[in-house]
């Protein structure tokens, strides 16, 4: 094994094509999860007992293994990229209906009796005042799930799904180790790229009034 | 030839699809019990270790402040790296191999960053006007250590203990795919047999291994907390 024939694995032509499915897959699972968690964690946020359950369904769905959620996805989905899909996305959920809930449920009571004072409609609160201070809040969530499906997205591989795992797998089998580490590293370098970069987001959305005490506060 | 309904067929090619608790009753001592044995070993081996390894580096950092910063960016970079990607780094090691000791390196790896950055926010956590009182009372700096610091940080030392126990059981699952045993020998077992049985059973054993630790270092962690203490009435 040399770094020539791991250079050689990333020329391959299929190479761009496996990438383009790791992404797809990742950014879908990310992208639906947030239109399902999102919409139940405002609906949840006025209800004790409804932010209490989407809590806890959120913690006991962050236990789950993700190879076991995709393989539980084989016998009743069958092969391929949509029941792949379908369990990343479940993956992808708790993370941020979790970190959701917990933001909107944070935002100060003090905060939002102000603004009804000063006349402001449920609705104008929730879009000027909740979502803003809670926003780097959901995000952290939603950048712990990108990089957790990205991640799990490599053992799509496992029910036909494809993507990079598919590079490890073929290593395997073959016994080499030159595709095996080309997969290894690409799929590391898009995790880590994916942390970077969702990190970067989150710092950008963080309103100005915020970033001083969240500093101090994750110290 | 005797005429059998359409609904009657499909319902009996799919049930034994789906779970066979035949299988489950006939191989239960001889693949079943020896996975999930195999699971909680290398995921208690693993946290073992890495308690080892995480404790005093976080003693240590809290201290030294300036190496705090590289050991949590490090720490966060393995973190990043995807469980089978490290797997299959780690098996091209010389000396490592596939087997269960890659799977061991690999589940310590992961575990350190929690662990290490729980540690340290435990310490944090605890007053300084504790810490006087007790240098006032004459303790020494060990005795501090050992009979304030640590038992004060000791839920936010069991709270990481409880991310990286769940984390550590999950990823787990995936190595079996590098030999390394586990429930997921079932759920690799039967993707390859096409099998959904072996896959139900692997899947459903190591959620509800991860669900039962999860809930049980919570409960530990609530027990822990001073004000819970105070409130059970109990020292």
């Amino acid at each position: 094994m040399t770094p020539e024939g791991i250079v050689r694995v990333f020329l391959r032509p299929q190479f761009p094509e496996l990438l383009l499915t790791h992404v797809e897959l990742s950014a879908l699972a990310v992208g639906i999860a947030v239109l399902i968690a999102l919409p139940v964690a405002l609906a949840v946020r006025s209800s004790p007992l409804g932010t209490a359950v989407a809590i806890n369904v959120g913690n006991v769905g962050r236990a789950v293994p993700s190879l076991a959620l995709l393989a539980l996805a084989l016998p009743f989905l069958g092969f391929g990229f949509a029941p792949s899909l379908v369990a990343l996305t479940a993956l992808a959920i708790p993370p941020i209906l979790i970190n959701a809930t917990t933001g909107l449920r944070e935002v100060s009571d003090e905060v939002v009796d102000a603004a009804r004072g000063m006349g402001l409609s449920e609705s104008q609160i929730l879009r000027d005042i909740q979502l803003p201070i809670a926003a780097p809040v959901i995000f952290a969530g939603v950048r712990t799930s990108a990089v957790q499906v990205v991640a799990s997205a490599t053992l799509a591989t496992f029910i036909g799904g494809g993507g990079l795992g598919n590079l490890i797998v073929e290593g395997f089998q073959r016994g080499d180790e030159a595709i095996l580490l080309a997969g290894a590293l690409s799929v590391a370098a898009l995790a880590v790229a994916t942390e970077v970069l969702f990190g970067a987001l989150e710092r950008a959305l963080t309103p100005k009034g915020l970033r001083l005490t969240r500093r101090k506060r994750t110290k | 030839m005797e005429f059998v309904p359409a609904g009657f067929v499909l319902l009996q090619q799919l049930e034994p699809r789906i779970m066979d608790w035949g299988w489950v009753r006939e191989n239960f001592a001889e693949d079943v019990l020896p996975a999930l044995v195999g699971h909680v070993y290398l995921s208690g081996v693993s946290l073992a270790i890495a308690l080892a390894i995480s404790l005093p580096t976080g003693v240590l950092v809290a201290r030294y402040r300036k190496a705090y910063p590289p050991v949590v960016f490090l720490a966060g970079l393995l973190f990043t790296i995807p469980s089978l990607a490290l797997f299959a780094i780690l098996v091209t090691v010389p000396g490592i191999g596939i087997g269960p000791n890659a799977v061991i390196i690999a589940l310590v790896a992961y575990s350190i960053l929690v662990l290490v950055r729980n540690t340290v926010a435990g310490l944090d956590s605890v007053p300084p006007e504790t810490i006087d009182a007790a240098r006032g009372m004459g303790l020494t700096a060990r005795q501090i250590l050992f009979k304030v610091e640590l038992p004060l940080a000791l839920p936010v030392i069991v709270a990481g203990v409880r991310i990286a126990t769940v984390t550590v059981i999950g990823i787990a699952t995936i190595g079996a795919y590098i030999a390394g045993g586990g429930l997921g020998q079932l759920i690799f077992d039967g993707i390859d047999r096409l099998f959904p049985t072996m896959i139900i059973t692997g899947a459903a054993l190591a959620t509800a291994l991860a669900v039962a630790a999860d809930v049980g270092l919570l409960l530990l962690e609530r027990r822990l907390r001073p004000w819970a203490r105070r409130a059970g009435g109990q020292g």
